[in-house]
């Protein structure tokens, strides 16, 4: 029997219990593309940006060493580019990604994070129908 | 400096969370977009196990006027729906279907993620300075 979904329930109380200690205790909502593209840009370079995003990637390195983890993503070096360039721009664009309009945004109700997600898992699901099935790539 | 170790704690904690739902693993991510394949449901209990901290976390901030280490929380913001919202989550989307990347667990793999994730990364840092003139 096949529990992904499990590991996938317990993850996402792990990941919800970090965006409500953000929350609760800095008063921030969670979101790594406002992270990332803050200290990219230099529109929010303190210390909370540094240390959420040293956190993110610090302990999961630490947590592989005992965990082999794989991504197991795609060797095709212009898809990735065009991916994370595709990513980076939008999440930035809309202020937000599944993270921040979803995660801390629904949760909310708040109708930017609604609409938000309805558009990213949207496009995700068409752009995936499209290769896996129309073009019958990747 | 106890703003920047809480904002660690949660980055940790956020970083935990990803690899135990499996959302580094981009197969699964895709495995969740792909509603005519073998669909994987997993991404949808991860949202859904978020959601019921974050949700508590709402109620509880609703009657606070501070944060723990003071200043108010994040106002609701209007309902103002323009296309950098909805055009950047469909660029967002697409990005997200081709790779099984989103910002979180990218940065979160970046360890064990080898070259690929590190182009994602690159890329994906770039995507963010070229929206930079875009915002507001």
């Amino acid at each position: 029997m096949d529990i992904n979904w499990l590991y996938g329930l317990l993850g996402g109380l792990v990941i919800g219990t970090a965006g409500a200690i953000y929350l609760l205790v800095n008063g921030r909502i969670m979101g790594p593309s406002g992270s990332l593209g803050g200290l990219m840009d230099g529109s929010d370079r303190s210390g909370e940006q540094w240390g959420f995003v040293a956190g993110l990637i610090a302990v999961p390195a630490v947590a592989a060493l005992i965990i082999p983890m794989q991504t197991y993503a795609t060797s095709n070096w212009a898809v990735l580019v065009i991916g994370g360039l595709l990513v980076g721009f939008g999440t930035r664009l809309a202020n937000g990604c599944t993270s921040g309009h979803g995660v801390c945004g629904i949760s909310r109700l708040s109708p930017r994070g609604i609409v938000a997600s309805a558009s990213y898992v949207g496009a995700g699901m068409v752009v995936m129908t499209v290769l896996r099935h129309v073009w019958g790539v990747m | 400096m106890a703003r920047t170790l809480f904002a660690a704690l949660a980055g940790a904690i956020f970083g935990l969370g990803l690899m135990l739902s499996g959302m580094t693993d981009t197969r699964s991510v895709q495995g969740f977009l792909d509603i005519f394949g073998a669909w994987n449901p997993t991404l949808a209990f991860v949202m859904g196990g978020a959601m019921i901290p974050m949700a508590i976390a709402w109620r509880v901030a609703a009657r606070r006027k501070t944060a723990a280490l003071g200043g108010s929380f994040p106002a609701m913001p209007p309902p103002r729906f323009d296309i950098n919202l909805i055009g950047g989550s469909a660029a967002f989307g697409a990005g997200w279907a081709l790779t099984g990347f989103c910002p979180g667990p990218a940065l979160a793999s970046l360890s064990f993620g080898g070259w690929q994730g590190l182009v994602f990364i690159a890329a994906m840092a770039g995507g963010a300075l070229l929206a930079a003139p875009l915002r507001r």
